[in-house]
């Protein structure tokens, strides 16, 4: 099967799953599915089609969804206002710690995101209006553009999807763009594009921006879905696991992310009964992925067609 | 006058001691870090996770074997070093030709595979390791109270530290090290065992994480989570310094413990207010400053003095660009 012909039915596949899925599985379920998939996606363009490894990405998705959360419940902001409010405090600290970050590149650029991202957290545990350890808890949904009650599931839902469309659209875009190209240039040799005369840095910031307001805007979502900001979403692991999600799925490719988030939310919500176990069984997989796996489920498949 | 920016002499002393403390940990830690990357090109992500094994392990060899602290000291080190050797010969041996980060990935799995371990074994709640009797209690120095275990550690981390540095920097063996690090084709080529040189050094980089887990025991909790916070600062510690230099990893840890030290006792944010309150704008500008180098923010003292480093001198303190 050609590339194009398989890349129309993967998205006709996501469109109608996406707007059969809440009468096929719970809708909760199902929104938690599309924000961490949202959050992989654009996390796979820093780390599939640019060459960075940020250990931090935790970071974009709890700070929009504390500031989600703030304007929401405290300044009584609608929706769509809190989730932009959110998406934007993301992209802020993407800028700030993006700019840092590139300076170094390869494994310390890993070491930095992550130790930055811990600064966050410790910054969100000791602020007032955090809520510490309990989080900001009662988010309101609220009612979009005035009208649309969002406590309904349903509703929420496609609420929900209608978000995570353009924004998977907007990844799909820019690994496309000539943008995308510039990036994949950086990818796979550094040296060669800038000797082209690419301003390297600038490409590395505007897509390390992009990336952190779509985490962001994944984690302002997530807020309103669970009406929860916590310190879990500013946490380490959820680094880790969004790092899962793409490995798994497959790195580099586009709709990779969405299928490794498939995966790990099914396993964390089917899985919440083993305990403990589900940290084992995600190093596992870590280490089986490494090892075996490199090209993740949607790469082996594309590999497969290919031969 | 008993105090130095209205600080006590006994707190400022006190805070200076815990901060050497930590710098010990963060020296012994980020000396392997670098150790095992200088051969191997990988952070090993592990490297929480085995400090908090050496800990376990003393902890485990007391509570069911009888095993005093020195035998702990010295067994708990081989027995995890030993483990290290194994992961190196099955696993990362096979990453050798990768993207470096790969091996930053697994060793991050492998990280949450034995902490997840750990925490269904022992729970979270952790286990406490007493301090052995002939380091017990301390002494009252007048101006200060001194704990012998404190004294102990720092004293025992800085000869670890240094005598690693003189092996690696002094010794024929440091030289197939080093050699190892520039060129390990050539080195293979003159008829050294590389493979088996770098499981070594990895087993080597893992005792020293567990030998710093058993020093750490009788003073912090022994807990499965204990090694996860610790790595990520020490991560930070690495950046500042650099892995480039094996001294420079140890003098940037006791250094970065130092200066956290120093900032929980307040002293630079009383020294900022001292200087500034007097005058009205700069007092405003020096605000935000003074928060970021306040106690409560010590948590935090390393990461930003990454970031400085970062936007002063990129490569780190001791690091060259590679």
């Amino acid at each position: 099967m050609p590339l194009q012909k398989m890349n129309a039915v993967a998205w006709g596949m996501l469109i109608v799953g996406g707007i059969a899925a809440p009468f096929l599985v719970y809708p909760v379920f199902a929104m938690k599915i599309l924000c961490l998939a949202l959050f992989a996606c654009a996390f796979n363009l820093l780390l599939g089609y640019t060459g960075l490894l940020s250990f931090g990405h935790a970071a974009f998705l709890g700070t929009a969804g504390y500031v989600t959360g703030h304007t929401v419940k405290v300044l009584g902001f609608q929706p769509e206002f809190g989730i932009l409010a959110g998406t934007a405090a993301a992209a802020a600290l993407g800028y700030v710690i993006g700019s840092l970050a590139i300076r170094r590149s390869g494994i310390y650029f890993a070491m930095i995101t992550l130790a930055l991202a811990q600064m966050v957290y410790f910054m969100f545990l000791q602020m007032p209006f955090t809520g510490g350890e309990d989080g900001l808890q009662g988010v309101p949904r609220g009612r979009l553009f005035g009208v649309i009650d969002l406590m309904h599931p349903l509703y929420m839902y496609y609420f929900v999807f209608a978000i995570f469309l353009p924004g998977f659209w907007v990844v799909y875009r820019t690994i496309h763009s000539p943008f995308g190209q510039v990036l994949k240039a950086i990818r796979e040799n550094e040296p060669r594009a800038i000797s082209l005369g690419y301003d390297v840095e600038k490409f590395k910031l505007t897509a390390f921006v992009l990336s952190a307001a779509l985490s962001g805007l994944a984690g302002a979502t997530k807020t309103l879905v669970f009406q929860l900001a916590s310190l879990t979403d500013v946490h380490w692991h959820t680094s880790g696991e969004v790092v899962l999600m793409t490995l798994l799925g497959g790195m580099g490719t586009v709709f990779g992310p969405v299928i490794g988030a498939i995966v790990v939310v099914s396993l964390q919500n089917y899985g919440a009964n083993i305990g403990e176990w589900v940290i084992v069984i995600t190093g596992t997989i870590f280490v089986i992925c490494v090892l075996a796996f490199r090209r993740g489920i949607v790469g082996e498949i594309a590999a497969l067609f290919r031969k | 006058m008993t105090g130095i920016f209205g600080i006590s002499i006994q707190g400022l002393f006190g805070q200076l001691l815990v901060g050497l403390l930590n710098g010990s940990f963060y020296a012994i830690l980020s000396l392997g870090l670098a150790i095992i990357f200088g051969l191997l090109n990988i952070i090993n992500f592990a490297h929480g996770a085995q400090y908090m094994m050496g800990a376990f392990t003393a902890w485990i060899g007391m509570t069911y074997l009888g095993v005093n602290y020195w035998w702990a000291l010295l067994l708990s080190p081989l027995l995890v070093g030993a483990f290290g050797m194994l992961l190196e010969r099955g696993m990362l041996k096979r990453l050798y030709r990768l993207d470096h980060l790969y091996g930053l990935l697994l060793t991050f799995g492998l990280a949450l595979i034995i902490e997840g371990l750990f925490r269904y074994r022992f729970g979270i709640s952790g286990e406490s390791y007493p301090v052995t009797d002939l380091l017990a209690g301390g002494k009252n120095l007048g101006f200060m109270f001194l704990p012998k275990y404190r004294v102990w550690v720092v004293a025992a981390s800085l000869v670890i530290c240094f005598g690693t540095w003189y092996v690696i920097e002094r010794t024929k063996l440091g030289s197939y090290l080093r050699a190892g690090t520039e060129n390990p084709a050539l080195l293979q080529a003159f008829g050294i065992n590389v493979p088996l040189m770098i499981t070594l050094t990895y087993g080597y980089g893992v005792a020293l994480a567990a030998f710093a887990g058993v020093l750490a025991a009788p003073i912090f909790n022994v807990n499965p989570v204990m090694g996860s916070n610790l790595i990520i600062v020490v991560f930070a510690v690495v950046v500042v310094g650099g892995m480039g230099s094996i001294m420079g990893s140890i003098v940037t840890g006791l250094g970065l413990g130092l200066i956290e030290g120093i900032v929980k006792s307040g002293m630079i944010a009383n020294l900022l207010s001292a200087t500034f309150d007097s005058v009205p704008v700069a007092k405003s500008i020096v605000y935000p400053v003074k928060l970021l180098f306040s106690p409560e923010a010590s948590a935090v003292t390393i990461f930003v003095i990454m970031a400085i480093v970062l936007l002063v001198r990129p490569a780190g303190l001791f690091g060259r660009e590679r």
